[in-house]
């Protein structure tokens, strides 16, 4: 009699792949002009923006799937989409 | 170390694994990752058929980090019942059964077994993700679908208005129901811990718009949630032992300091075809509801 396998399925990160590549445009936190609110965090659906010690926002390329909430809700405008083709 | 407020009352705990297959800007996915954190690792999460079956990953990947159970389309509620009632025979009323059930898994396909569960009053949160069509198949009308929305089943808009499933839900005599929407995470965050503390069944209703189906930009989905609200058309409220209360910004909102319809419909692309005469009778039917919470809300004050 052999060992049974079941299916299990273990919990992970980009359980639809690399979600960066459905990326067409890329949020760039300008940190200058950042207040540290955390609304982008609030907003992002993925969750791929994650916070540093000091509070500020840094993006994960690797999920971001660029809708760009975090760039129409920051309160102080310090998040650009910039087109992936250029 | 610093964090933002709000970041501290939300938790910094992640449930749901980033790289999941919900489409840009998803609602729904905003949605169950501000109730996972609220409710934490020790619940069981219910799911009928649906986008979030499709957002909890195929096989051999899963994105949520909490016990999770796929059901069919009309069962998710009966599900719940039985996995509460086990529990609470094992002595574990400490773990939070929740069901995540979009409008079909609801309004319509659904209906029976959570007017069965909310009738027997099973210990579970119930959390009714409103996305207001069959998303997850291609964008048909459902019973949660507001009148006038263009699906492509009803390609000139829907004729019939949007049933209204917190009548029903309170008919049950439910100890909690309250609505929520994604734009405000504090409110939906502060409603869920509210229904964990409370034994029975308990209902929260989420709006979460859809940018493929109500045929918006992607970077748009909190925005028009927000209009929603502060339009009058989406209300936000809370049932506590049937007395009900509102909630701001809905609680500044009766006596019509509201931004104009058109400002919530008109950004959105299955709105599109809407004309001045079908305009006034949507504006008709957003003042009919407002009047009927205001005539609830005298009745209250007199007893």
């Amino acid at each position: 009699m052999g060992e049974v396998i079941y299916p299990v399925t273990e919990p992970g990160e980009g359980s639809a792949g690399k979600t960066g590549n459905w990326r067409w445009q890329k949020p760039i936190i300008i940190i200058d002009k950042c207040v540290k609110c955390g609304l982008c965090w609030v907003y992002c659906p993925e969750p791929a923006i994650y916070l540093d010690k000091m509070g500020y926002p840094h993006v994960n390329y690797e999920w971001c799937k660029g809708c760009g909430i975090c760039a129409h809700e920051c309160p102080s405008k310090a998040i650009d989409m910039v087109s992936e083709y250029e | 170390m610093y964090r933002p407020k709000i970041v501290e009352n939300l938790g910094e705990d992640e449930w749901i694994y980033a790289g999941h297959p919900a489409c840009h800007g998803c609602g729904a996915a905003l949605g169950l990752r501000h109730l996972l954190k609220t409710i934490g690792k020790n619940s069981i999460l219910v799911v009928p058929a649906g986008c979030t079956s499709i957002i909890a990953g195929t096989m051999n990947a899963a994105t949520f980090n909490i016990p999770f159970i796929h059901t069919a389309f009309g069962a998710a509620a009966a599900v719940a019942s039985g996995v509460a009632e086990a529990l609470s025979r094992r002595g574990r009323d400490d773990i939070n059964v929740v069901v995540w059930a979009g409008d079909g898994g609801t309004y319509d396909i659904g209906l029976a077994s959570l007017s069965g569960a909310a009738e027997r009053g099973h210990n579970i949160l119930f959390v009714l993700d409103d996305n207001e069509a069959y998303m997850n198949t291609g964008i048909q009308r459902s019973g949660g679908t507001p009148r006038g929305a263009w699906t492509t089943t009803t390609i000139t808009g829907k004729k019939e208005e949007k049933k209204d499933i917190m009548k029903i839900v309170l008919s049950h005599h439910v100890p909690y129901a309250a609505t929520a929407s994604v734009a405000y995470p504090l409110d939906f965050n502060r409603k869920v811990k509210k229904a964990l503390g409370i034994k029975g069944f308990k209902f929260i209703h989420l709006m979460a718009p859809c940018p493929p189906g109500w045929r918006f930009e992607t970077h748009m989905t909190i925005e028009i949630a927000r209009r929603a609200v502060l339009s009058g058309a989406w209300i936000l409220m809370e049932y506590e032992n049937g007395r009900m209360r509102l909630n701001p910004p809905s609680s500044n909102m009766l006596d019509k300091r509201r931004i104009p319809l058109e400002e919530y419909l008109m950004m959105q692309g299955r709105f599109k075809h809407v004309k001045e005469e079908l305009l006034e009778e949507l504006k008709r039917d957003v003042e009919l509801r407002w009047s009927e919470i205001k005539e609830i809300l005298e009745k209250q004050g007199k007893r």
